[in-house]
């Protein structure tokens, strides 16, 4: 949903990030406001995931240029614990297992860091179980899945549930989902696209890194994007994936080289 | 469990078992030759034939080397420096808890071990041993109804000297080490267990070990039988003021199963650790072993060590009785300067034996942490099986962790399994964990615990959650 009035939620500018001494973001710019959907797109290694886990605030990223405001707030300042608790959160495209570590343990302390945050109460193992009850019905997950360590023996599928559920739980207002359809039967995919939309609502907005138009069929973006060589390379409306999926990012080379001859 | 929502809670705690009891104390003067020996089993009254198991202990340490293969390199000892017994002045014998020095039941108060009739834990009797001497046990009256035994040991020779002349000494001889040699010629108290045929201990049973005299060492003896068909949960803690000295501490206990007996035998070793430079600290050398002497019986070890300057213990189990069971689980986690070199040895004479070791170690800060191990099978132990699981985790680039598995066969027809692992607290969980709110320390503590969840698993529910609160504890400030 576009609202040009809506408040920015989160504005890139300028962004440039390494990771060792390679250089994997050099310049990106995007503006997200409140209430949008919007698909990032591009090869592998044009810089998506790195765009994600810098957002996320991952130790290994250093950013050497450019700013990244949250709702106004400098985000690059905080730690990624921080950022999780002002409502930034980060779907992985490879969520960790964690051996020994409860699940339901584990998304109850998440929770209420994030409640703690917003000036909730802490909820008790009793009124967290309720609430994760209810709240695994967004992703019709097994409750089995509380009992057993976090991710630890999970199938793909299972474990982007868990993200969803992770996501379902914390309210975040801007969510990153990183190529959350990767891995995952028609089944699978069904329903954690429709996860995702139960969420979105005009006062969040989602970022979803995809290679597959199949995922854009069932979350409808305002915007799509196009990275390549760690910059936004083009931009547009739903039309864009589309074209891709036909032409394939060749296309879009020759696109962009007429562009800049232009 | 809530464990880990206890652990934040807890992260920046200092060691808050620090504080010293300023109470008047009866101490002979340091040192120790034979006359010493004979004024402690004086004082304590004994018969002869423990005067007679002390002389020998003492001459036989006399003749023997303190061992130093395990390579902990500390500074000498002077075991003349020692002070080997310290007790609270107070009234002789006490009748009931009303005569027992306040002083003393507000430190054992303070330590989170109420001993009162009103605030006494519910569910466990305790013996609350306070330098050498035991100062009060709990519910004896309601467990001498089942005809179970729980007292300290001095208690124990004066009132069963068959039992203790009939089982000291018989699964760790006198001369079984230096360390066991010297406590069996100077052990000045402890806990004596003794549950009778077909009984089931009707509650967790349970000591608390304090050292409060920074020159004093700590020497007691512990002696668990179980007969047949018996069955008992023991659960032991220790803590002790912070002293820039170091302070001897070598224990014995021993363990007997009769057939079919159940002995589960837990610890969380918390003895002062020494300062981040490595200053004081308790020197803890300690022999636990237990015999499987009937068919079918079973030993337990379930300890969280996280405590000392200088551990060196190997909770053991000879499997004498077909059939039986030896299990050793174990959490060594070791920061700042503390050196650790803990495991087991499982003995396997009895056919068809079995046992099971797992232990994780954790290193921090510029710690040593070994796991030394040895699993024997003798020619008579048929279709024996061991398996064991030695896992370290490594936390930051100064600590050491090391493996020292021996595995001795001598019968074909056994199985043995040993598997190892090392990690490093992984960059990648952790940042997962980050990514969902929750901090940096919390995350490596939940980690931690992850990683020890087998182990904890095998401790009674209090002791899981105090172990997970004092993992979490010893690791502040060792990451990051």
């Amino acid at each position: 949903m576009i609202r040009s009035e809506a408040p920015v939620l989160i504005d890139i500018r300028d962004l440039h990030a390494r990771v060792e001494d390679q250089l994997i973001l050099s310049g990106v710019n995007l503006t997200i406001r409140a209430g949008e959907i919007h698909a990032l797109m591009g090869r592998n290694g044009s810089g998506k995931s790195t765009l994600s886990k810098v957002l996320a605030g991952h130790p290994a990223y250093q950013v050497t240029k450019g700013s990244v405001r949250y709702m106004g707030e400098d985000l690059l300042a905080l730690d990624p614990e921080q950022r999780a608790r002002i409502g930034v959160f980060l779907g992985f495209q490879y969520p960790v297992e964690i051996p020994g570590v409860s699940n339901l343990e584990f998304l109850r302390v998440s929770t209420n860091a994030r409640r703690l945050q917003q000036g909730h109460e802490e909820l008790d193992t009793f009124a967290f179980e309720d609430l994760v009850r209810e709240r695994l019905g967004i992703v019709q997950m097994d409750p089995a899945f509380l009992e057993r360590s976090v991710n630890e023996g999970f199938s793909g599928g299972e474990k982007k549930r868990n993200e969803i559920l992770q996501m379902a739980l914390l309210e975040p207002v801007v969510a990153i989902l990183d190529e959350t359809d990767s891995g995952l039967d028609i089944d699978a995919l069904r329903i954690v696209a429709s996860g995702v939309n139960q969420l979105a609502n005009a006062d969040n907005t989602t970022l979803l890194i995809t290679h597959y138009q199949r995922l854009l069929d069932l979350i409808k973006p305002d915007y799509v994007h196009v990275m390549d060589a760690g910059r936004i390379v083009r931009s547009g409306g739903k039309d864009l994936a589309l074209e891709l999926e036909q032409h394939g990012y060749e296309w879009l080379d020759r696109d962009v080289a007429n562009q800049e001859l232009a | 469990m809530n464990s880990q929502g206890l652990v934040g809670e807890l992260v920046s705690q200092p060691y808050k078992y620090g504080f010293v009891t300023d109470i008047e104390t009866e101490k002979i003067p340091k040192g120790l030759d034979e006359d010493v020996v004979r004024l402690i089993s004086a004082k304590k009254e004994e018969p002869a034939f423990l005067l007679d198991f002390r002389l020998r202990a003492y001459s036989h340490w006399l003749k023997m080397e303190e061992p130093d293969w395990a390579g902990l390199d500390y500074p000498k000892i002077d075991y003349q420096n020692v002070i080997y017994y310290a007790a609270p002045k107070q009234n002789q014998k006490k009748a009931s808890l009303d005569e027992v020095d306040p002083k003393l039941l507000e430190t054992f108060d303070k330590l989170g071990i109420p001993l009162s009739e009103q605030k006494r834990l519910s569910n466990v009797a305790v013996d609350a041993v306070f330098d050498s001497v035991s100062i009060a046990t709990t519910y004896k009256e309601k467990l001498a109804e089942y005809g179970v035994v729980f007292c300290s040991i001095s208690e124990a020779v004066s009132e069963y000297p068959d039992l203790i002349e009939r089982y000291l000494g018989t699964v760790v001889p006198a001369n079984d080490n230096y360390f066991a040699a010297l406590n069996s010629a100077v052990f000045s108290d402890g806990s004596f267990v003794f549950i009778p045929k077909g009984v089931e201990c009707p509650m967790d049973l349970s000591s608390y070990f304090r050292i409060n005299s920074g020159d004093t060492g700590q020497f007691e003896r512990t002696l668990i039988i179980a007969e047949e068909g018996a069955s008992v949960s023991y659960l032991e803690g220790c803590t002790a003021p912070m002293f820039d000295t170091n302070t001897l501490h070598a224990a014995v206990v021993e363990i007997i199963a009769l057939d079919d007996a159940s002995v589960k035998y837990s610890t969380v070793q918390n003895w002062y650790a020494g300062n981040e430079e490595g200053v004081g600290g308790i020197y803890n050398f300690v022999t636990k072993r237990g015999q499987c002497r009937g068919a079918r019986s079973r030993i337990s070890w379930s300890q969280v060590e996280t405590g000392s300057a200088i551990t060196w213990k190997y909770p053991s189990c000879i499997l004498l009785g077909e059939e039986s069971v030896g299990e050793f689980y174990s959490v060594a986690l070791t920061n700042n300067l503390q050196k650790a070199d803990t495991g087991t040895k499982m003995i396997h004479i009895g056919p068809r034996t079995r046992s099971t070791i797992v232990s994780k170690g954790i290193s921090a800060g510029r710690s040593a942490n070994s796991y030394r191990g040895l699993v024997q099978i003798g020619p008579k132990a048929i279709n024996a099986k061991n398996y064991s699981q030695c896992d370290s985790m490594l936390i930051g680039d100064q600590a050491a962790a090391k493996t020292y598995p021996y595995i001795r066969s001598q019968q074909p027809d056994s199985s043995i399994e040993h598997e190892a692992s090392t990690c490093r607290i992984s960059e990648d969980q952790l940042f997962y964990l980050q990514s969902r709110g929750i901090g940096f320390e919390e995350a490596v503590s939940i980690l931690v615990s992850g990683f020890c969840r087998d182990v904890f698993n095998q401790l009674p529910m209090e002791f899981a959650a105090e172990a997970d609160k004092l993992l979490a504890l010893k690791l502040e400030g060792a990451v990051g």
